[in-house]
């Protein structure tokens, strides 16, 4: 550490140099850290599905519906803890731009089947009391000035109501949060019965089932079971994992994170070069001095680790602020895309892979320099 | 940490050979140079008569494609690279003639350069630093750095930095040929009193004749041989 | 006059010394010039998705037709009404008619589980059922491969980017629709769009295979006229038989992709500008440090009387020479790496896919290079200050 003092000298030798270094280095990683918490919402389903749940569809399709009667079917296969249905409610609120999941559910069923969302006691009773009540994650009634009590309308797109009247009403009883920040608090929850009674049509159809089972080893076994009982029935059913069925969902709107990974690549590209470019000047008017502290007793390898180092420095100084940055700004800025995404956050295990890239990126743009400023004969350095 | 003759350095045939094109030039013609304990050796001669690379031989800067370099007992031209840069970082302090101090370290910082080879904690450190530039004369503007001091400060900061690891050898390359009258005037006072009071061996190449009257020897080269060797 | 032609013979004879120069700085300079060239291969790139996008909803469309949803509903995937509503909706005023009745194509819109070839995963894909009407309502239809679909049978045609873009779809193969298996008797193609994406049957069999009973989710209809459309959507909304919405196909399908291009180009804007932020960065650098390395020589033309502005416009200049060959490249990279590119993704608001291609039109081209301009002249601003604000006296005194 004693050298320290030296390497931190010598970024200030070119300040403004430097200072363009960093900062070029310091966006690319706010770029970084915006995209893999873009990236991360795209998947999220799949990093906060549960090991023990399967989500069972019809075959042809998941558009196509499923009787209501199966639940009871399903429940007795051996190795299943419980079923509980969900359907695709589609709705619109205020306008089409403001896109969030509704679903009709049984309430203390899913909430059993969905610990992860939590809610009060107090919340789950009104709840349980209001017929048209829905509760709502905690992301979304931000995003929408919601308050527990408000009147939410949500106009049909396909769900026409008995009635006649194009939107439907409910009462906002509850806000759930996640157990975590990976939960996703973007959804909208209603009550199945009171669905049922005011749809026009459908009746007694429901979108998908999730299953739980005792034990996620049998889950394959036990998905081929179920999706046996219903074969050859008018509704036969493909059943899978729900990581599996999240990814499904994931890639259909392409591969995420290859297109990250290659715009990454492009900008880790560019950083490097401008890094690297940055470095080699830094050595380059510097050939007299290295020579100096090579005459003063400096070894070849010492030499070479004094660059690397400044490479380093400023590598990290660039990286760690950008990620301390893109952390800020996507904590309190929040989703670009004003809520489409399920869960935005940076994850701990992408701050760590930040970290280990600003490192790379500091040996990558060094090394070339720092071994010229190793190779340098004395002689030749002094006598310019 | 002289031979039994009283030589600390003890160079003998020394021939550096450099290649231009097909053609071996060799700059040093089997030189033979003895050099006792605390003498203080001015080396003369024109351009190209091979005194900078003899100094460079004798730092350890470079290597002598034949012959041998003994310091204190040491071969020093056959020491590997890295035991070289240790050897050079114990032994030999260098002052330049363009001062080559680091512009981003202020003085302190410059003189404790050397230090940093040593195994020495920051409080030593500090307390050779104090007393190298209170030997130069320079304690009062160890916060400054190279390009606020004139060229004669820079120069006695140079000094401070070679002699604050307290070095067997100065090797001075044409310390004052910078420097004004005055300046170089004050700089030689201080190598002869490192000479004279602190016992220092030291080397000075240098082209002046003020200067060289200093020394306690004057050698004279041309064409990679010497010519006279008296007493000053 | 005399004055603005030295003045311009001093800008040229310090630009070109610069650019002479250029080949001994050629580091720095291919350093500043890839680096924009990155990023507007990324931006290029990105916006070309959304470009294709729309590109392919424009070819979806003609400004003669009109879609009935039942009302409420944004897509078709959502809408739905009896046979009794398709039947008002044909006789409404307004529409074309040929020699067997009007043009209005009662349609039904669902999806498939197929596999999506670039991924291998699961991909919705969109089959439609339609009436004899459909091939006289969409202008450019035309069998590619094999035959048109006999009515009233299990069979299909494929349009010619699903039959690209999801494994399992050619001619002679068949695919599985509820439990029975449904020949493949041809490809399509629509001249581009939207439709080349889907797989067309005969509305009235795949009714009972969707059990949809007599039931239709769109209606599409060739107007007599593009000014046909009022009358004909006033005679509809007035009728108090029918509850349905109509809209121009135009309308219909740029709702349908604006969320997606909206979150394209704003993800792909965002992305641009904070990667040529950093770029504007390298290239301050580089044009820093060809500012101190020409110090000597922009102060001995300074002492030669040139004036200050060519020297200020001759680093522009330069900036501005490196962004443009870095546009170029990284323009060209784009164009070469992606033009034409098939891809299909998930169409939100009718939850089934879509195919497009990207396309790297030359408006977004030169979009890119105007961007690498920017960068450029951002990049080259500070230092042609500083090389302009140079003391001559002390520059010369420089190394």
């Amino acid at each position: 550490m004693k050298y320290f003092s030296v390497i931190w000298s010598s970024l200030k030798r070119k300040k403004t140099r430097s200072i363009l270094t960093i900062l070029s280095i310091l966006v690319a990683f706010i770029l970084y850290g915006y995209l893999s918490a873009i990236r991360l919402g795209f998947d999220a389903g799949v990093e906060v599905s549960g090991v023990d749940r399967l989500v069972m569809q019809h075959k042809v399709s998941l558009i196509q519906f499923l009787p209501e009667s199966y639940e009871a079917r399903i429940e007795q296969v051996q190795g299943v803890d419980s079923a509980v249905h969900g359907t695709w409610f589609g709705g619109i609120y205020q306008k089409p731009m403001n896109f969030f999941s509704q679903f009709p559910v049984k309430v203390e069923e899913y909430l059993d089947m969905y610990p992860e969302y939590v809610i009060s006691d107090e919340h789950k009773k009104a709840w349980l009391e209001t017929r048209n009540g829905a509760i709502a994650g905690r992301t979304i009634a931000e995003r929408f000035g919601w308050k527990v009590g408000d009147r939410i309308p949500i106009q049909a797109t396909i769900w026409t109501r008995k009635d006649g009247n194009p939107t439907w009403e409910f009462n906002l009883v509850g806000i759930y949060d996640g157990v975590d920040k990976s939960t996703d608090t973007t959804q909208f929850f209603f009550r199945y019965d009171y669905f049922q009674e005011a749809r026009s049509f459908g009746s007694g159809n429901v979108g998908w089932y999730w299953i739980r089972v005792d034990n996620p080893d049998n889950a394959a076994e036990i998905a081929k079971e179920v999706d046996q009982l219903f074969a050859n029935s008018p509704a036969e059913t493909k059943t899978q994992p729900e990581a599996a069925f999240m990814q499904g969902f994931a890639k259909q709107i392409g591969d995420i994170g290859f297109i990250m990974t290659a715009i990454l690549g492009a900008v880790f590209f560019t950083i490097l070069l401008v890094a690297g470019n940055s470095m080699a000047q830094a050595v380059r008017e510097r050939i007299q001095e290295i020579a100096v502290l090579k005459a003063l007793g400096f070894t070849h390898t010492a030499v070479l680790a004094m660059v690397l180092a400044e490479s380093l420095l400023l590598a990290c100084l660039g990286g760690f602020a950008g990620l301390a940055i893109a952390w800020t700004m996507i904590t309190t800025m929040g989703d670009p895309t004003n809520g489409s995404l399920p869960v935005f956050f940076l994850p701990v295990k992408d701050v760590v892979i930040g970290v280990l890239l600003a490192v790379l990126t500091g040996l990558a743009a060094g090394i070339l320099p720092a071994i010229r400023a190793q190779k340098l004969q004395i002689a030749d350095g002094l006598r310019r | 940490m002289a031979d039994a003759n009283g030589n600390l350095v003890e160079v003998t045939g020394v021939d550096k050979v450099f290649h231009r094109g097909s053609e071996d030039i060799h700059v040093l013609g089997g030189l033979c140079l003895k050099i006792p304990e605390g003498e203080f050796l001015a080396l003369m001669g024109p351009s190209g008569s091979g005194k900078s690379t003899l100094l460079n031989l004798l730092a350890g800067l470079d290597r002598p494609t034949e012959g041998s370099v003994t310091i204190s007992g040491e071969r020093i031209d056959q020491l590997s690279e890295r035991r070289l840069a240790g050897w050079r970082a114990r032994h030999v302090g260098l002052v330049f003639q363009f001062y080559n101090l680091m512009p981003t370290l202020n003085a302190a910082r410059n003189v404790e350069l050397p230090l940093l080879l040593t195994h020495l904690s920051r409080t030593e450190r500090k307390k050779h630093v104090e007393v190298a530039l209170s030997v130069v004369g320079l304690n009062h503007r160890h916060g400054h750095y190279p390009r606020q001091l004139s060229g004669g400060e820079q120069q006695r900061v140079g000094i401070a930095r070679a002699i604050v690891t307290d070095p067997t050898l100065l090797l001075c390359d044409e310390p004052t040929g910078d420097l004004d009258r005055k300046s170089s005037d004050e700089i030689l006072d201080l190598l002869q009193a490192l000479n004279q009071d602190q016992g220092k061996t030291i080397i000075m190449v240098t082209h002046d004749n003020d200067a060289a009257k200093r020394a306690s020897r004057i050698v004279h080269m041309n064409k990679g041989k010497l010519t006279t060797d008296a007493a000053a | 006059m005399v004055a603005a032609m030295n003045w311009l013979a001093q800008v040229i004879a310090v630009t070109s010394f610069g650019i002479r120069t250029l080949p001994e700085r050629r580091g720095a300079a291919a350093a500043a010039a890839f680096g924009i060239a990155g990023v507007v291969a990324v931006m290029v790139s990105v916006l070309s998705i959304a470009h294709g996008v729309n590109q392919t909803m424009d070819k979806s469309v003609s400004s003669r037709n009109a879609m009935v949803l039942r009302s409420g509903s944004d897509t078709e995937m959502t809408s739905g009404f009896s046979n009794d509503t398709a039947k008002i909706v044909a006789e409404a005023p307004g529409i074309a008619r040929n020699e067997f009745g009007p043009l209005a194509s009662p349609e039904l819109f669902v999806v498939i589980d197929l596999i999506k070839s670039s991924s291998n995963s699961d991909a919705n894909v969109p089959l439609r059922g339609i009436a004899q009407a459909a091939y006289e309502v969409r202008e450019n239809f035309q069998i590619v491969e094999g035959r048109k679909f006999e009515w009233g049978r299990n069979e299909v045609i494929v349009g010619s980017a699903a039959s690209r873009e999801f494994s399992g779809l050619d001619v002679g193969k068949s695919i599985l629709v509820g439990s029975e298996p449904w020949n493949i008797v041809g490809v399509f193609s629509t001249g581009g769009g939207v439709a080349e994406g889907e797989i067309w049957t005969d509305a009235s069999v795949l009714q009972p295979a969707f059990r949809r009973g007599n039931f239709y989710q769109s209606v599409i209809v060739r107007l007599n006229s593009e000014d046909s459309f009022t009358e004909f959507k006033d005679s509809l909304t007035a009728d108090p038989r029918v509850n349905v919405k109509v809209i121009r196909e135009s309308e219909y399908y740029a709702g349908q992709t604006a969320i997606l291009t909206a979150v394209i180009t704003g993800l792909g804007s965002l992305i641009a500008v904070i990667m040529g932020l950093g770029a504007v960065f390298g290239a301050l650098n580089t044009m820093y440090a060809t500012v101190s390395a020409r110090t000597r020589e922009i102060a001995t033309l300074r002492a030669l009387g040139f004036k200050t502005s060519p020297v200020l416009i001759s680093i522009l200049m330069e900036s501005l020479l490196l962004a443009l060959i870095g546009g170029t490249l990284g323009g060209a990279l784009a164009y070469f790496a992606f033009d034409g590119f098939e891809a299909a993704t998930l169409n939100w608001s009718s939850f089934s896919q879509i195919a497009f291609s990207f396309r790297v039109s030359g408006s977004l081209l030169i979009q890119g290079i105007a961007f690498a301009a920017l960068i450029g002249i951002l990049g080259g601003l500070f230092p042609a200050i500083r090389a302009a604000r140079l003391p001559v006296a002390t520059a010369l005194r420089e190394l």
